[in-house]
């Protein structure tokens, strides 16, 4: 087991899960992975079952291929649930020695957590590693692009609610225009400037107007839903040809790269709007954290009175980086259009905005952590397809359920600990 | 609170210690006039109450003009998507005046069906049959009224609760579980379906209100989230043999409503009116009692304007959210078991929510949080849901224009300077919104 742990493909797994349980220094740690150890044991080795789980890690173009790692689906339910009992107890006594519970710890009992998991539900089956993950990707795509605008945009001290809005908008707009010009690279734009409009109006009324951030987050999504069912109905549908069928990006192979096992297929066999992402994920991180700009941005989300006495225009550097925020979740949304789907249709981003606006709060306003809390909310919706086709014994809907679990969670469990920027959601006046 | 002459606030009117301030219901007994607001500490909840005065505080002309404005707009987008124009403007120049008999056909064809969908059918022979749309807009505004109160409440107590949803889901599976499941005498398994959907989402939103007080977990992410596990959850009971599914059926949909636990017919059966638009009624007075007059609705509204004052007073902020997140799910648990028992009695599938959770909250900002104020939002949304049903089947306008004038209504009522902006209304005397507060900045804004 421990040898297939080191090769498992997940070394960002364990990062995933680290901010749930791994920072809080009380008793919570050690109670929930106490918790997760007694599912372990009630469902992996009570109702454990036995046969041969099949862990396919390569796919046929790979430089050199892995072999499928067949485990005892019997023997690995009873080993690692005993593993996750003595990594809980030991963090507990941890504890009780006033010491923290170290994060390569945690990251162990998530990973084997997660190994257990997949071998549990896949007795005599063969998961496809790779498949897997590379799904995850696509699912988390818009859910990243749409966190990394609500980061920008809370961290600059405007709630944005309306990550659905932008992230709707963007795919309309990316869809429509791609077909018209028959060029997907103007539809990206066009998705740009798309959620840059509704940021706009988010914008002017939260700034200018002093509407409460929320409502407007929350009017915007509806508006932006009915605007473009209207026009989806009244437009698109009846000339799908002409305007609703864009052309789509092809997937672009890095050479050598995408040859990896595992990694390859996953990160580097991709369209141009993943590359864009990891793009963005980087620029964004060092850009708040590392420029001029993103301290001036974060100054105006955390103290804007102080950030106006050094001379800061805070509204005005609130309204281009909302609109900023708005470029950046509409690019998200023509992943719908122009990288998975291929065509608009009613509500297609489906509550996306929403999980990226948990995902934004999981990750604890970092662009990075937002970024591996939106991984996981991909993950565990991918990980229901995959499991619904080779049969899972757990209801699909339940595994549906469990990225909003896991939020809930985590916003009740870490309640005291996420902060948000201390004048998010607050309209600033000069005074 | 306002010097009678100028309009401008008094300073200091707000230092007076006068607990009858607090309530927020005071504050617009009279269009126009609004008194000094308040300016409580930086606590983080109370960012809502602001906003929710400054709706509050607009006028009757501006809630009017809101509405022209958005149907101005619809209006437009109406006539851009109607085929009728895009032909005539292709000959603008050399015809324009077909252009605007197309507009004006296009549009006056929309909005005389929404009119009549809703209120009043011109066309039919008597006033019996005349009236039925409007008995429509009532059967519509039943569950909004409910919800929209529900929602109401939590925003009374600073909680700005999105988890429509989730209450309506778990109310509508309770409510048509006791329904199709159980025999019962006529009037009994009526009121027992009803008590059981009611619980039900009262417990799912006191979820809510609990993990706030315990927690503090923010009610926005906390109710999106339940609203997806309602959502699961009820597609998982609906699916499953033995639990919500129809007996010898694949599709995930409940078994009919027992004919004993179905709302009756309020005027007769060719009018789809059930008792549940009583129950909205006698449910928008027991909230306005609850709130204006019962000292629970005191602590309600004292908890939403300051929460950190509230509990220096005494009063028991963590037990306030939980029971007024009960009473909102309460509520909502009303219009989910209005779902089952009244609208859609054939069986229910996991959208018998309908968007109403989510209209509820649109209902709640426009009827400005207030029982009366619900009640005629509701009532107004209602008529845009039957006369969009309307529009959509006779003059092929989608009916998701409804979701751009709701949105739009709310967006212009939320901000009155835009509103008086576009119809060149004098601006609020300048010197009436000078008095700002050195703790918040917030202005006190004059509407009139």
């Amino acid at each position: 087991m421990s040898v297939l742990a080191s090769n498992l493909p997940t070394p960002k797994m364990p990062a995933v899960l680290v901010p749930a349980v791994a920072v809080v220094r009380s008793w919570k740690t050690p109670i929930v992975l106490g918790v997760f150890a007694v599912i372990a044991v009630v469902l992996f080795l009570i109702f454990g079952r036995s046969g041969t789980s099949r862990l396919a890690l390569s796919t046929p173009s790979d430089f050199f291929q892995i072999p499928v790692i067949p485990v005892n689906t019997r023997l690995a339910g009873i080993i690692v649930p005993l593993l996750l009992v003595v990594i809980a107890v030991v963090a507990a006594v941890l504890v009780s020695r006033a010491r923290k519970v170290p994060l390569w710890l945690v990251a162990v009992f998530a990973v084997l957590f997660l190994f257990v998991f997949l071998v549990w539900s896949s007795a005599g089956q063969t998961i496809p590693i790779a498949g897997l993950l590379v799904g995850a990707v696509g699912v988390s795509v818009p859910l990243i692009f749409g966190a990394l605008g609500g980061v920008i945009s809370e961290r600059v001290g405007v709630v944005n609610v309306a990550i659905e809005g932008q992230l709707l908008a963007g795919a309309f707009v990316s869809a429509l225009v791609a077909s018209i010009t028959r060029q997907p690279l103007l539809g990206l734009l066009a998705a740009m400037v798309a959620g840059t409009l509704v940021s706009f109006v988010l914008a002017a009324f939260s700034i200018k107007y002093l509407v409460d951030q929320v409502i407007v987050g929350v009017v915007l999504n509806v508006l932006v839903t009915g605007l473009t069912s209207f026009l989806y109905s009244t437009l698109l549908s009846p000339n799908t040809e002409t305007l609703n069928s864009p052309p789509r990006f092809q997937r672009i192979q890095i050479p050598l790269l995408s040859e990896i096992p595992v990694i390859g297929p996953v990160l580097f066999r991709q369209t141009i709007i993943v590359y864009l992402m990891y793009i963005a994920v980087f620029a964004v991180w060092y850009g708040l954290f590392h420029t001029r700009w993103g301290l001036r941005l974060r100054s105006s989300g955390e103290h804007p009175q102080a950030a106006d006495t050094v001379g800061i225009n805070v509204n005005r550097t609130r309204f281009w980086n909302v609109s900023l925020a708005g470029a950046i979740a509409g690019l998200g949304g023509a992943y719908f259009t122009l990288g998975s789907v291929g065509g608009f249709t009613k509500e297609m981003t489906a509550g996306a905005g929403f999980i990226a606006l948990a995902a934004v709060i999981f990750g604890r306003w970092d662009p990075i952590r937002a970024t591996l809390a939106a991984l996981l909310f991909g993950f565990a919706t991918n990980l229901q397809s995959v499991l619904g086709i080779i049969g899972s014994p757990i209801p699909s809907e339940f595994l549906l359920m469990l990225p909003y679990l896991i939020t809930i969670f985590a916003v009740a469990g870490l309640g005291g600990r996420v902060q948000p920027p201390a004048a998010s959601g607050k309209a600033y006046e000069k005074p | 609170m306002s010097d009678p002459q100028s309009g401008v606030p008094v300073p200091g009117s707000e230092e007076i210690p006068d607990p009858a301030r607090i309530p927020a219901q005071d504050q617009v007994l009279e269009p126009g006039q609004i008194p000094a607001e308040q300016t409580p500490p930086p606590a983080p909840p109370s960012r809502f109450s602001g906003v929710l005065r400054e709706i509050m505080s607009g006028s009757v002309v501006i809630s009017i003009l809101a509405v022209v404005l958005a149907l101005v707009v619809g209006a437009i987008l109406i006539a851009v998507t109607d085929d009728g124009v895009r032909e005539a403007s292709g000959y603008f120049f050399s015809r324009p005046s077909d252009t605007f008999q197309a507009i004006w056909s296009a549009v006056s064809g929309a909005y005389s069906s929404l009119f009549q969908g809703s209120i009043y059918a011109v066309n039919r022979p008597g006033f019996a049959a005349g009236i039925k749309p409007f008995t429509d807009t009532l059967t519509f505004a039943t569950p909004l009224i409910a919800a929209g109160l529900g929602v109401a409440v939590s925003f009374r107590i600073g909680l700005f609760n999105i988890g429509g949803r989730g209450p309506m889901l778990m109310s509508a599976s309770a409510a048509g579980w006791v329904g199709f499941a159980f025999d019962m005498p006529f009037p009994l398994h009526l009121i027992v379906a009803l008590a059981a959907g009611i619980i039900a989402s009262a417990i799912w939103a006191g979820i809510v209100g609990a993990l706030k007080a315990f927690t503090g977990a923010h009610e926005v992410i906390v109710t999106i989230m339940l609203n997806y596990v309602a959502f699961y959850l009820i597609s998982y009971l609906l699916r499953t043999p033995g639990l919500l599914q129809a007996p010898g059926s694949n599709n995930p949909k409940s078994p009919p409503e027992k004919a004993t636990a179905i709302f009756p017919h309020l005027l007769g059966p060719s009018y789809n009116l059930t008792i549940g638009f009583v129950f909205a009624v006698v449910a928008t007075i027991i909230v306005w009692y609850l709130l204006n007059r019962s000292s629970l609705g005191f602590k309600f509204r004292a908890l939403g304007e300051n929460p950190s004052a509230t509990r220096v007073a005494g009063i028991n902020v963590k037990a306030m959210y939980i029971v007024g997140m009960l009473i909102s799910g309460a509520l909502i648990g009303l219009a989910g078991a209005n779902q089952v028992q009244g609208s859609i009695t054939t069986g229910f599938g996991s959208g018998i929510d309908a968007g109403i959770g989510f209209d509820a909250i649109t209902v709640a900002l426009l009827g400005r949080s207030r029982p009366f104020g619900v009640f005629i939002a509701g009532i107004l949304f209602g008529a845009f849901k039957a006369g969009g049903f309307a529009m959509q089947a006779i003059e092929g306008v989608p009916i998701d224009i409804v979701l751009v004038l709701q949105s739009l209504i709310v967006l212009f009522i939320a901000a009155p300077p835009l509103v008086r902006a576009v119809f060149r209304l004098p601006a609020p005397n300048l010197q009436a919104r000078v008095k700002r507060s050195s703790v918040s900045g917030r202005k006190a804004v004059v509407t009139k």
